[in-house]
């Protein structure tokens, strides 16, 4: 056993572990490097508890004996998922997190005198509203991330449901919390515990379930900040300096990631948790614009004009990740570099369904990450180069954005692709994308549509060059 | 007059939000998805909580009620950290830079 004070120091020691983990990641160099900080810290935490406890008896042998089965679990799923499923994994992940904090809040509830907490019925008022508080925010992350994971994952249907006075009844839940930690706080009531764990389960379930399938990067970074702020919510409980640092962190870290994507898309951050978005009339809208003209072309047109440029820019979405086109996409680029055609590709900050989804991606087919551009870096490049290949991307090439004030996504940044010489866009049909208006990109001079599936296009492509 | 330990807590947590705040700011965008997974496994450090509670048996009992939730709370907190950090760093892995023999 040892003493509280140098243990307090080893948590202090892994929470510093866990911020150099994520100063890692401000370049790909530092990353790996980072990573093993974070283990380090982990390690470093999980040991000075055993220590601090010290309770080698029978206890500490199922203890291991549940961590290795968790790990082998997690260890599985880490090997065996596909880059493609990152966001569902993430969100699943934000679900156990969430789920974890609720746990210890009521094993902290059940007996606080393992955590010098005081006794059942006499909990020290602070502690009781922390662990309130570390339950209520750790069970709305774990049914909304649940949420997320359904539509992620496509059990359930992406689309907003929406119902009559959803935002009252959200309303009337969240201020029912307040009041039950109040009441909680001066009577001690277990049952007033139980509830308050089971209305936040419900209020997380109604308030990620009108929000839209392509929004879900909202989602999962807002459920990253929740998770966080659980985690340290129980920090304050058990009064551990690790868990408030890294609480801290994760909150801040999903809060930003959040502000982020929200930018990405002009939208603002309670426009997308209202939710309800793109469940405008798509099919009106859609109808009047296709009698437009629209110049199509096959795998055999695309490959001349790219055979006879000199700089061509790839704008992936996730159109492609569906597709999983990204080998075929890397290997067309290959067959386009080595006749001398400078490639690069442009990514939006929404591609795909979460932050750095596409990046991954391409890292994945083994897209060197220096070929890899953001949005402000790239814009002004369009204007210079010859073809732009949008595969898998819609709305946020489209140019309306920066032209029709009627739009919905007007004053969203875009990809000034119209601005290339010529435009490749590969898609299905002309359906409209996920914000459910036309792209104007569709019926420009210089735009061939490719109507195909991407991953076939693009290897039709390579086999033409 | 003394100051409640609590105090230093909130100052802790303050200030490492503000920390946070700078540090993710200085991540690079093409990170961000490594950076969520591995958010996702250090804030599995909420598992210390689940430890004491799962040892916090007193007359020999292993398994009561309160005990349960920390071993269940363990299980799924070990499958995040071992999860989390295997899967970032099999992300982080494949970020490669451009082979110097390509022009």
């Amino acid at each position: 056993m040892i003493s509280a004070n140098l243990s307090a120091t080893f948590y202090l020691i892994s929470g510093v572990l866990f911020i150099l983990a994520l100063r890692g990641l401000s370049s790909p160099e530092t990353s790996r490097q980072g990573n093993l900080y974070g283990i380090i810290g982990m390690v470093i935490a999980i040991t000075v508890t055993f220590l601090s406890v010290g309770n080698f008896s029978s206890g500490f042998f199922y203890v291991m004996v549940f961590l290795l089965v968790g790990g082998a679990i997690g260890a599985f799923i880490a090997f065996k998922i596909p880059m493609t499923a990152m966001p569902e994994l993430v969100a699943g992940f934000h679900s156990l997190v969430g789920l974890a904090a609720v746990f210890v809040a009521i094993s902290a509830f059940i007996n606080p005198e393992a955590f010098n907490l005081g006794f059942p019925g006499k909990i020290k008022l602070a502690s009781l509203i922390e662990m309130s508080i570390g339950a209520a925010v750790g069970a709305i992350t774990f049914s909304g991330s649940i949420i997320a994971f359904l539509k992620l994952q496509g059990i359930m249907s992406g689309a907003p449901i929406t119902f009559k006075g959803q935002h009252l009844l959200n309303a009337l839940i969240l201020i029912s919390i307040v009041i039950l930690t109040y009441f909680l706080c001066i009577t001690q009531n277990s049952n007033l515990f139980w509830i308050l764990i089971g209305i936040s389960f419900l209020i997380g379930f109604l308030l990620i379930i009108p929000i839209g399938g392509a929004d879900m990067p909202v989602v999962i970074s807002m459920l990253n900040s929740y998770s966080g702020w659980a985690a340290a919510g129980i920090g304050f409980t058990l009064e551990n300096t690790a868990l408030i640092i890294t609480g801290a962190l994760v909150g801040s870290s999903g809060a930003i990631l959040s502000y982020i994507m929200c930018k990405g898309m002009n939208r603002s951050f309670f426009n997308v948790i209202l939710g309800g978005f793109g469940a405008t009339d798509q099919s009106s809208k859609g109808k009047n614009k296709e009698q437009k003209p629209v110049k199509s072309g096959n795998a055999d047109d695309a490959a001349f004009l790219m055979k006879n440029a000199s700089s061509v820019i790839i704008v992936p979405g996730y159109g492609m990740a569906v597709a999983q086109a990204q080998h075929a996409l890397r290997e067309m680029v290959d067959t386009l570099k080595k006749n001398g055609i400078k490639v690069s590709y442009a990514i939006h900050p929404v591609a795909g369904r979460m932050p750095g989804h596409m990046n991954v991606l391409l890292a994945e087919a083994n897209v060197p990450y220096d070929e890899v551009f953001e949005l402000e870096e790239i814009n002004n490049d369009f204007a210079n180069a010859d073809v732009a290949f949008v595969i898998g991307a819609n709305d946020v090439t489209n140019p309306v954005a920066k032209t029709d004030p009627q739009s919905p996504i007007y004053g969203m940044p875009v990809l000034d692709v119209e601005k290339c010489k010529s435009v490749l866009f590969v898609k299905r049909s002309l359906s409209p994308g996920y914000a459910g208006i036309d792209n104007d990109l569709f019926y420009k001079e210089n735009t061939l549509m490719l109507f195909a599936d991407a991953k076939k296009m693009t290897e039709d492509i390579t086999k033409n060059l | 007059m003394e100051i409640d330990p609590f105090i230093f807590r909130l100052s802790i947590f303050i200030l490492s939000i503000f920390v946070g705040y700078y540090v993710v700011w200085s991540v690079t965008p093409s990170l961000h998805t490594p950076l969520m997974s591995v958010t996702n496994a250090i804030s599995s450090v909420i598992i210390v909580g689940a430890i004491i509670a799962a040892l916090a048996s007193n007359e020999g009992v292993i398994f009561t009620s309160s005990t349960f939730f920390g071993y269940l709370a363990i299980t799924l907190a070990a499958v995040n950290i071992f999860g989390g950090f295997l899967v970032t760093q099999r992300m982080l892995a494949m970020y490669k830079k451009k082979k110097k023999d390509k022009k």
